[in-house]
């Protein structure tokens, strides 16, 4: 299974939401060894997790 | 002094209410959310152990009651989804047609140091309102609320291909945003 960039990006945000099948999970790392825009991608949805779970955030700067 | 602890908890009253209304949408239910929190927040004053802000503790003992009260109301609001909300259509003009990002996802830097910003979650918020109604919803109840994919789908009474088409549109959505509103002005 060869992978577009739009592929990509639908199975890292399905991944974040359930266990992807072995050919996917097998298709996207491959897809991500050869692409930085998706790797980038895949970084940002994983951040934005982190990010979603802290909201609403400090209610000063530089508190957690 | 109990007394100091209340006063000082119900300060932060309107920031919890913004917040449970983001989430419930219903203002009777989100004040429910809100006065049940502060209570159990009195209640339980001596287990805060000053190891976050008091804001971040308040909020998690609200997000509990929040995610109780979905439960509880479950099936009484389901879903109205348009068709525009689960297609993937007008994503096309991210990518050429050969499938590449026209234009090429920025790099955000370091990004975990606007976790420790106040405007960084500004911005959020106002990204995450400028998502479709239900898109923002299930999205802030799988990744703020932090409930499993299975149960929304469950709450809501959607497929569970609805539900990953709406995180998905949340995520890029907000990551379209997020590097035009943030990271393209401050990393």
């Amino acid at each position: 299974m060869r992978l577009t960039c739009k592929d990509a990006g639908r199975l890292i945000s399905e991944g974040l939401d359930r266990k992807l099948s072995l050919p996917q999970r097998a298709a996207l790392r491959l897809h991500l060894a050869f692409c930085d825009a998706c790797t980038r991608v895949n970084a940002q949805f994983r951040f934005m997790r982190r990010a979603a779970a802290r909201y609403p955030g400090p209610d000063r700067d530089g508190e957690s | 002094m109990p007394g100091d602890k209340t006063l000082e908890f119900e300060t932060h009253r309107p920031a919890l209410l913004k917040f449970a209304m983001l989430q419930l949408r219903n203002q009777a239910q989100a004040e429910d959310a809100v006065q049940e929190t502060l209570i159990a927040a009195i209640q339980g004053a001596k287990n805060f152990g000053g190891k976050s802000s008091v804001r971040t503790w308040l909020v998690g003992i609200l997000k509990h009651k929040i995610v109780d009260l979905i439960r509880r109301s479950s099936r009484e609001q389901p879903l109205d989804l348009q068709d525009a909300e689960t297609s993937l259509e007008d994503f096309d003009v991210l990518y050429k047609e050969d499938g590449h990002y026209v234009s090429m996802p920025a790099e955000w830097g370091d990004p975990e140091k606007a976790l420790s910003q106040r405007k960084f979650f500004e911005t959020l918020e106002r990204c995450l309102q400028g998502l479709p109604k239900n898109t923002a919803r299930v999205f802030m109840m799988r990744e703020v609320l932090g409930i499993e994919t299975g149960e929304i789908c469950k709450e809501l009474a959607i497929t569970a291909t609805n539900c990953w088409v709406l995180l998905y549109r949340a995520r890029m959505g907000l990551r379209v945003c997020l590097e035009e509103r943030w990271f393209s002005t401050d990393a």
